[in-house]
């Protein structure tokens, strides 16, 4: 019985998905990433394996994904998280050509073909500005927490504009607000179609092709998927219920799925965990992506 | 006797300075921002009238200046924070010809003409690296007061580089170096050295012409003093009073005002609480 796990290590959290030999989700388990990313990745796979009742040596393969996949020692394979969420999306919705992805401390915009491949992408993990991080940052100020967020937009009537560009500036826009009587939710709102614009504007980076998707934990947000769909006139694509933060993870078995199908197939043994990855020299670099944009691209 | 005040209601601390007809300071006031700044903007008033034992009736007149001017109920003139630092570091270092003014959330660098007028100025006005808010970010990591910082700074013997850009990211990226292991100094040390290159490449925006002074809260931090001397390679101006530049420049405007014959409208009239 073929068994294959994704772990996404993000910037915040960290994710898994164990999918067995027909696709189906057999278990799934999140953790915050926190300061060591090893050990939420090493809790999260025993979660993982706790939660689908079988033990480390029952998992066919393991693929790792996300800023942290490098520091998984006992992965098959680590795949970057353009690839995974691709993948995990077409897989879904063959006809989705654009990929937004809003995480904890960058967000990515991905065009794909017909058969969920990657054919570009633009990313910004340089400025919280456009980031969860700047709405994290904004539920901080008004003493909201992040699952209050979607919420208590939802109840806005008037929404503010919220101009900042960075997200440190946007505490004194959001203290002056607060300060001329504005309703919290009508700031929190303002926020998310801040940066529900800025995250349109990546996407026309890569070109803005029909259908669209939205990946990460933006998917639990119902006013940012509304802000979404007002600024791109049509309605996003979600991935099925409870799936889209663990879209990367979900992407990553998959893809080690069809890996070790394809081993078994070649009448090919799956070698040993660890046994067939390079750990690359720049293992601690924190952000792996910063080459591919600069701060006035992510800015403009 | 007449007196003038000069309040400067800025992004993390309200200033206030009174000055004699002479231009003499007698009296001074700082106090941390609160949410609203008319309510900072009166605190601190009250507060540099009880240092000097005056009531708001001997005050002729008042400038109000820095990010919050707009929001000084009591203030009779709004000047620009850029005209008041510059005509503040003038007063405190009459050959200053550029002003590097390291704020809370906003770095700017001012060239001063030959005749003591601002002729360009530089800020940061999209993002907060290279802010006070970036060691504010530091602070709040290593969880110790601002102004420790810079002293345990310049312990370091292995500074460690700073990658990130952003403010809000290098939180993140100090709370990583330190599980690393890597010693709070060092790390420190990293912060500080990412904000004199970012300051030092706004000045050069505006020309580095010397004597250049230092001012905002940011130039009490002697490690910031010390980078900054040595990545622009000059030394630097920096008056004790460096965190009230702002503020003395707003009071020597409201000089200049009533040395022209004009008055506060409030003159005579005490500031509602």
């Amino acid at each position: 019985m073929i068994r294959s796990a994704g772990i996404d290590i993000g910037s915040t959290y960290t994710k898994a998905v164990m999918l067995d030999v027909n696709r189906k989700v057999i278990a799934t388990a999140i953790r915050r990433s926190g300061y060591k990313p090893a050990v939420a990745a090493a809790q999260v796979f025993d979660d993982l394996l706790a939660n689908a009742g079988v033990s480390q040596e029952q998992v066919t393969y393991v693929a790792t994904t996300g800023y942290g996949r490098y520091m998984v020692p006992f992965r098959h394979a680590q795949i970057t998280e353009l690839t995974c969420h691709a993948l995990a999306i077409s897989s879904h919705f063959p006809r989705v050509r654009t990929i937004l992805d809003i995480g904890g401390q960058d967000i990515k915009a991905i065009r794909i073909d017909e058969r969920g491949r990657v054919r570009a992408f633009r990313l910004n993990d340089k400025c919280a500005a456009g980031t969860g991080a700047f709405l994290e940052k904004t539920a901080r100020y008004l003493g909201l927490t992040t699952a209050d967020i979607g919420p208590y937009a939802l109840r806005s009537d008037k929404p503010v504009e919220v101009s900042s560009v960075c997200a440190v500036f946007a505490e004194s826009e959001v203290i002056n607000h607060l300060s001329t009587g504005v309703a919290p939710e009508n700031i929190i709102e303002g926020a998310i179609v801040a940066l529900a614009g800025r995250a349109v504007q990546l996407m026309k980076r890569v070109g803005l092709e029909a259908e669209f998707a939205l990946a990460g934990g933006m998917t639990h947000n119902a006013a940012m998927i509304d802000a979404l769909a007002k600024r791109l006139g049509v309605p996003l694509n979600l991935p099925p219920q409870g799936l889209g933060q663990l879209n990367g993870a979900y992407g990553a078995a998959l893809l080690g799925l069809r890996r070790a199908e394809r081993l078994l197939a070649d009448g090919r043994a799956i070698p040993a965990p660890g046994s067939e990855t390079a750990t690359p020299t720049t293992l601690f670099a924190p952000r792996r992506w910063s080459t591919y944009t600069s701060i006035e691209a992510a800015l403009s | 006797m007449n007196y003038v005040a000069g309040i400067d209601i800025g992004s993390t601390q309200a200033k206030g300075i009174m000055l004699d007809e002479q231009g003499t300071i007698t009296g001074k006031a700082i106090i941390d921002m609160e949410t609203n700044m008319a309510t900072a903007a009166e605190v601190v008033f009250q507060q540099l009238l009880a240092s000097t034992g005056l009531s708001a009736t001997s005050i002729a007149f008042t400038v109000a200046t820095g990010y919050g001017r707009y929001r000084v109920t009591f203030g009779d003139l709004q000047v620009t924070e850029i005209s008041c630092h510059a005509r503040g570091a003038l007063a405190a270092f009459p050959n200053t010809r550029t002003v590097l003014d390291i704020g809370g959330q906003d770095t700017k660098a001012i060239r001063i003409g030959d005749s003591g007028e601002v002729t360009d100025f530089a800020m940061n006005d999209k993002c907060a690296a290279g802010t006070g808010r970036f060691l504010g970010a530091a602070s709040f990591a290593l969880e110790m007061p601002i102004s420790a910082i810079g002293p345990l700074a310049m312990k370091a013997t292995h500074p460690v580089r700073i990658t990130t850009t952003c403010t809000v990211f290098a939180e993140t990226e100090i709370i990583g170096h330190l599980a690393k292991g890597h010693r709070e100094e060092d790390v420190l040390m990293g912060m500080h050295h990412s904000i004199a290159t970012r300051c030092a490449s706004l000045v050069r925006r505006v020309g580095l012409v010397p004597e250049i002074t230092f001012t905002g809260g940011v130039s009490r931090n002697p490690a910031m003093v010390a980078l900054l001397q040595e990545v622009l390679g000059v030394p630097l101006n920096v008056s004790d009073q460096a965190q009230f530049m702002g503020a003395i420049g707003a009071g020597l405007y409201a000089l200049d005002n009533l040395r022209a014959g004009r008055r506060s409208a409030h003159c005579g009239e005490e500031v509602a609480r």
